[in-house]
């Protein structure tokens, strides 16, 4: 097991603080940040290119900062692939393999053996310019896996890729994770983190703000920070209240703003998120049994992920997810009055 | 129609300038009858003193680059104080003159100093030896080489450096398999300018050691002698043959760094 604990690393820009990090053997973990959020740096920090100012990386039980980059458990996958261009791609194989003093027939073999398993070995005598962007990322986990890590450091190994390549290098990186590699993998795309973590930490400035199963990170954003990040939208902040005399609890944003909604718990504070598809958008008030209904304007409408997003402003700022169709024949436009509706039971809790 | 005469402009003024460069080495071929040449190459001292710059330049850049090129990879990758200071160091020898540099390298290698004292009680002497002519020549040399290698392992990108440490290379196997082999165009055109600029030297190895004779110093002492006439054959040879090896060691060096990329 890899164990991170009280890193530190100050920067002119920015400070790397990371109170602790466990990844398991055979865990992927994905750590989900912005650009700048010092993703990178730690994974630096881990192969020995970087040095902490505190803080210790325990592999096993030991202490690995004294360990010259050399000599550390990990392989690095840099960005860009970094890959030799002076050498073939059976030359950037065997690199990791000649630091280990093989014979060359014994040399031969694992290099062919390992272009084999990562679907290389026609390549083999070709140099990284003529390779495509899915080759060369082939070639770098191969050059990698050839030093025989405990851990694949990844530094946005997806980044360069179009998405029939990225399809592509993920199938790898699931294989590599069930061939039992353990995997951390540093992104900015959430999509991916998803596609392949089992482990997700959600990194802002420097710190860890979040970390868990994935599942558990998709259900329960304990900031909004990481709501944003994992694409939840209407995410508020709000007080349990319960009425005394009808016993119904309902959720109070800072802004005083009730939200009715379903749940067991009747007081304390939390977060709240309510579904962009749940929200039903109308352009007159009408009389449904959806508890929370709010005049707004549209601020925005523009393509989401999975649909239209429409941005209205009312009391709170929602986001509701239509399709185009719909878009279409209510005929809606920025700057129309229209009203948001959503079911009490379409509500989620977050306790803090 | 304006950048057609723009284009005019700078051919006339470049192609003067061309002009001016290959004038004198057209009129001095010419000026030599084939009599001449052929008597000037059948001239065991001429031969002797060609052959006499070649290998001291060549044997001086070899020797020299040893130190030289570790010292361009540290000027271009380290950061430590005095770094300009060094490096104004490194070009000084192109902005002084080279007599001057000869006067001072005479009064740190004659046989009265330290230095000199010291090269006497193992059999070895700077003055008036090929090995004084061989320190001349890389006294004023040496900046063409070192800043060629110092520019060319700084277009080595050092992810590529750290990428080998990662994958368990030594300092000394990354500079040899990743640093060296990257910046080798640079490295090659380095040494090729500090061979060149040996052959060429007069001004420092003048003072340092007359005798044994380079061909400058033999051009310089029969046009002193004997007049023009009598120089032009010498220079016309020499000038021959530093152009065929010129040509010669930037084939070779491209056909290796062909290999290499």
């Amino acid at each position: 097991m890899i164990l991170i604990k009280g890193l530190k690393k100050v920067f002119k820009e920015f400070t790397l603080e990371i109170d602790e990090l466990k990844i398991g053997q055979g865990d992927y973990v994905v750590l989900l940040g912005n650009s700048g959020s010092g993703k990178t740096v730690l994974l630096e920090i881990m192969a020995g290119l970087v040095r902490s100012d505190s803080g210790s990386i325990f592999m096993d039980g030991q202490d690995l900062n004294l360990l010259p980059i050399q000599k550390r458990p990990f392989g690095l996958v840099f960005q860009d692939q970094a890959l030799f261009p002076h050498m073939t791609v059976a030359e950037n194989i065997s690199y990791a393999f000649k630091n280990r003093s093989f014979k060359a027939k014994e040399l031969r073999s694992k290099t062919e053996d390992l272009a084999a398993r990562m679907e290389l070995i026609d390549l083999l005598d070709r140099t990284p310019a003529s390779l495509s962007g899915g080759e060369k990322q082939r070639v770098a986990l191969a050059r990698t896996l050839a030093k025989e890590p405990a851990c694949l450091l990844l530094d946005e190994p997806l980044s360069a890729l179009d998405n029939k390549l990225r399809k592509e290098i993920r199938a790898v990186l699931r294989w590599l994770n069930r061939m039992g590699h353990t995997v951390l993998h540093v992104t900015h795309d959430f999509e991916e983190a998803i596609s392949l973590a089992t482990h997700i930490g959600v990194m802002e400035k420097g710190r860890i703000v979040q970390f868990g199963p994935a599942e558990q990170i998709l259900r329960e954003p304990r900031s909004f920070f990481v709501a944003n990040f994992t694409g939840i939208r209407n995410y508020f902040k709000v007080k349990l209240v319960k009425d005394d005399l009808e016993g119904e609890v309902t959720a109070w944003t800072e802004d005083k703003v009730p939200i009715h909604l379903s749940t067991n718990k009747s007081v304390g504070h939390g977060f709240v998120i309510i579904p962009c598809e749940s929200i039903i958008l109308a352009k007159e008030e009408v009389n449904t049994s959806a508890r929370n209904q709010f005049k707004g304007l549209i601020l925005d409408i523009s393509p989401g992920r999975y649909g239209i997003e429409v941005h209205i402003q009312a009391d709170l700022p929602l986001v509701a997810q239509i399709t185009k169709g719909a878009l279409k024949r209510m005929g809606l436009k920025v700057g129309q009055v229209v009203w948001a509706s959503f079911k009490a039971t379409s509500v989620q809790f977050i306790r803090k | 129609m304006q950048k057609s005469i723009f284009g005019f402009i700078l051919s006339i003024l470049g192609g003067l300038v061309l002009l001016f460069l290959l004038a004198p080495l057209v009129k001095i071929f010419l000026s030599v009858t084939p009599d001449d040449y052929f008597i000037t190459i059948k001239d065991p001292e001429v031969t002797r003193s060609i052959g006499l710059t070649l290998w001291v330049s060549l044997a001086s850049t070899l020797a020299f680059s040893l130190g030289a090129i570790p010292l361009a990879y540290l000027m271009a990758r380290k950061s430590f104080p005095g770094k300009r200071l060094i490096q104004s160091i490194i070009d000084l020898p192109i902005v002084i003159p080279h007599s001057a540099a000869g006067i001072a390298l005479l009064g740190f290698l004659s046989r009265d100093t330290t230095l000199g004292k010291l090269a006497s009680s193992v059999g070895l002497d700077f003055i008036g030896h090929p090995l004084g002519i061989g320190v001349a020549m890389a006294y004023v040399s040496l900046p063409f080489l070192i800043n060629a290698a110092r520019n060319g392992f700084q277009m080595v990108p050092v992810r590529l450096e750290k990428a080998a440490k990662v994958l368990g290379a030594s300092p000394v196997r990354v500079f040899f398999t990743i640093s060296l082999p990257l910046a080798g165009r640079s490295v090659i055109s380095g040494l090729v300018m500090m061979f060149a600029r040996g052959l060429s030297e007069f001004g420092a190895i003048v003072i340092i050691a007359y005798y044994p004779m380079v061909t400058p110093i033999m051009i310089w002492e029969r046009f002193g002698t004997f007049g023009l006439k009598y120089a032009q054959p010498v220079a016309a040879v020499f000038i021959a043959v530093c152009l065929v090896f010129f040509v010669l060691i930037r084939m070779l060096a491209k056909e290796k760094l062909d290999d290499i990329n």
